[in-house]
């Protein structure tokens, strides 16, 4: 476990506050605020611990093990790691394209899954603050508060979790632990009759998708500043793109952007990563800080995820979607969108941008196909890149002659926003913190910020669901003035 | 008489070590082939969960716990909403309050926490996980087939 305080740089002339600690084990949340020698805020760290060990973890695995060994890496999205480790195994397997049902069944499984994640995150994490108001109660500001207040919004909420749960099922034949792909492949089709199961629903979810969306719109409209302005900033951004720059969650190349919409670059294929990113290590941090190599240590950083999925794109390619996006930007005046409470609203695009697919996918006979498996001349090295429903998830293999895995590098979606977030943090304690008490407003606040992101906490324990917020006030010599636990 | 239908959630993630120990549960009583006993694992409780729990008469939530009491201890567990910063938790507690809003029905539940040790990448449980899982399942397989001679127990709503 680390310490973030005893980690801190020195900086004899600032005094900080500490938002505890993310350890490897409970997952904890830790944001360290430093103040300076005025009692301003001079910069905040939110600290995460990633996947120190995974190496370790899978060196030594056969190679056509690890799409179903990276899943216990989270438990929220098993399946973006278990496409990703395949897409990259594809290419160890010397398959460059698998069949169209292989690429058509694990499309549909990856849009479920990312279907159902954002659908966690808005209705369980966010919807409480957006719905019900930041300044609600702590004791009613939760799933529970929302159902009573929106009764519709816990049907939407379990029901749309429900079917991207049953599109993994049918995609795999298992909820949880899916087995769908092989390196080159995948070992099973679509049946009919799971097909048209989902047919039955699909468009029942695409209607509670948009009215989610039209009740978050609701919120903008009548908290339009907070919502421009509340942990923002404006910044470079980075995701997946199609042919064309559509919108692509599953599969294209890389694209960056300036802030102000430029690009930085474009069209750069998963295998040449290291060309355009650079992962840094800093020694008060677990995480990696990759950052864009032409823009530097200092200017490189940028986000991911779904506002930056809506930012990189030029297009959607489903048209519910696609209008949801043109209404979207009118937020940016002509810009970029920047608001980073804009990730909950450019996640509910996502979101039926994922139903629309699947819908699409369910009526393309591809997915009855039986051509499931290509096969090729091993190579050494396999590099795949996925949008997961936080962002750009990169994985990078080396497998021996054996079939063994000799080393292994990820870059998950919250490494990527690791600087946006203590940006937004940084935000958060300028405009919110008063003094040197730690209120249970600048708490819920910084809170507010995270859920935004809803960074992945190493997630993949959680002995007794321990995963407290400590917040710690310290001098300018590093002395404790203050602590706060929200457990 | 009709047994209470019973459900099993274990939950933690088998590739860390002893945070494996409530899969490990719920896939050992899975295993007797009770057919009024659901076992179900998974990585985490998800908010579509309630509609499980709300459909049995008795829910057993089993996870791992760095601390306490070896072998295990067990606890009741009733309705409660609470608020995260992220969707990488939901309490069991909240779990509940999901089931009684939404579906207006709560059954008893308890928290089976099993004693783990270490929770490292290695697929495997730690020899005193392993022992602490046998006791863990005896009694919860005890209290099952106790069950049998129940009936149905009473529901928060």
């Amino acid at each position: 476990m680390m310490d973030g305080q005893e980690a801190m740089p020195p900086n004899a002339g600032g005094r900080k506050i500490v938002i505890d600690p993310v350890t490897r084990v409970e997952g904890h949340g830790k944001v360290t605020i430093r103040l300076n020698e005025a009692g301003e805020v001079e910069q905040a760290r939110f600290h995460i611990v990633e996947f120190r060990g995974f190496e370790r973890f899978i060196q030594g695995r056969m190679f056509e093990e690890v799409p179903v060994i990276v899943q216990r890496l989270c438990g929220i999205c098993p399946v973006s790691h278990h496409l990703c480790a395949a897409k990259a195994m594809d290419l160890v397997a010397g398959v460059d394209q698998v069949t169209p049902t292989a690429e058509k069944m694990r499309r549909l499984m990856h849009h479920g899954q990312v279907l159902q994640s954002n659908a966690l995150n808005f209705f369980h994490l966010a919807s409480p603050d957006l719905l019900l108001g930041f300044g609600a109660p702590v004791a009613q500001r939760n799933i529970i508060g929302v159902i009573e207040a929106f009764p519709e919004v816990g049907k939407w909420a379990i029901f749309i979790r429900k079917f991207g749960q049953m599109v993994i099922e049918a995609t795999s034949g298992r909820r949880i632990h899916p087995r769908l792909c092989v390196p080159g492949g995948v070992n099973q089709n679509l049946s009919v009759a799971r097909r048209d199961a989902l047919r039955a629903d699909v468009d029942q979810i695409i209607t509670w998708c948009v009215a989610a969306l039209d009740l978050h719109k609701t919120y903008i409209n009548d908290n339009l500043q907070l919502y421009e302005n509340f942990a923002s900033f404006p910044s470079s951004y980075m995701s997946l793109t199609g042919p064309g720059g559509v919108m692509d969650l599953y599969d294209g190349t890389l694209r960056a952007i300036h802030s102000d919409g430029s690009t930085i670059f474009e069209g750069v294929q998963p295998a040449a990563y290291r060309d355009v990113l650079i992962e840094e290590v800093r020694p008060w941090s677990y995480m990696k800080f990759p950052h864009i190599r032409a823009l530097g240590r200092e200017d490189g950083w940028y986000r991911v995820g779904p506002l930056a999925q809506l930012n990189c794109c030029s297009h959607i390619g489903t048209p519910i979607a696609e209008a949801a996006r043109q209404d979207f930007l009118k937020l940016g005046h002509g810009g970029l969108v920047h608001a980073t409470l804009a990730y909950h609203w450019a996640r509910l695009i996502c979101m039926i941008h994922c139903a629309e697919t699947i819908r699409n996918l369910l009526f393309d006979d591809d997915l009855q196909g039986t051509d499931l498996l290509v096969t090729g001349q091993r190579r050494p090295e396999g590099i795949a890149i996925i949008e997961a429903p936080r962002g750009t998830l990169l994985h990078h293999y080396e497998v021996d002659k054996n079939g063994q895995v000799t080393a292994a590098n990820l870059i998950v979606s919250t490494t990527n926003n690791n600087e946006a977030m203590n940006r937004s943090v940084t935000k958060v304690a300028v405009d919110y913190l008063t003094g040197q008490e730690i209120t249970e407003g600048l708490l819920n606040h910084i809170e507010v910020a995270i859920r935004a992101y809803d960074p992945c906490l190493s997630c993949a324990t959680h002995a007794l669901g321990d995963m407290p917020l400590i917040v710690t006030l310290e001098d300018a010599q590093g002395a404790t003035i203050a602590t706060r636990i929200k457990q | 008489m009709t047994p209470p239908r019973i459900l099993v959630l274990g939950y933690g993630n088998p590739g860390r070590q002893d945070d494996g120990l409530g899969p490990a549960a719920a896939g050992a009583i899975g295993r007797m082939g009770w057919r009024h006993v659901t076992a179900v694992d998974d990585y985490q409780l998800n908010i579509e969960d309630a509609l499980d729990v709300a459909s049995h008469d008795l829910v057993w939530f089993v996870d791992a716990t760095k601390t306490g009491e070896a072998p295990f201890s067990v606890q009741d567990v009733f309705p409660s909403p609470t608020s995260e910063f992220t969707s990488h938790l939901l309490r069991p507690a909240a779990l509940l309050a999901i089931a009684r809003l939404y579906c207006h029905r709560a059954p008893p539940a308890l928290l089976l926490a099993i004693r783990g040790y270490e929770f490292e990448f290695v697929e495997a449980l730690t020899a005193g996980g392993e022992k602490n899982l046998r006791a863990a399942v005896a009694m919860l397989t005890a209290s099952i087939a106790r069950s049998h001679d129940r009936p149905a127990l009473q529901v928060h709503s």
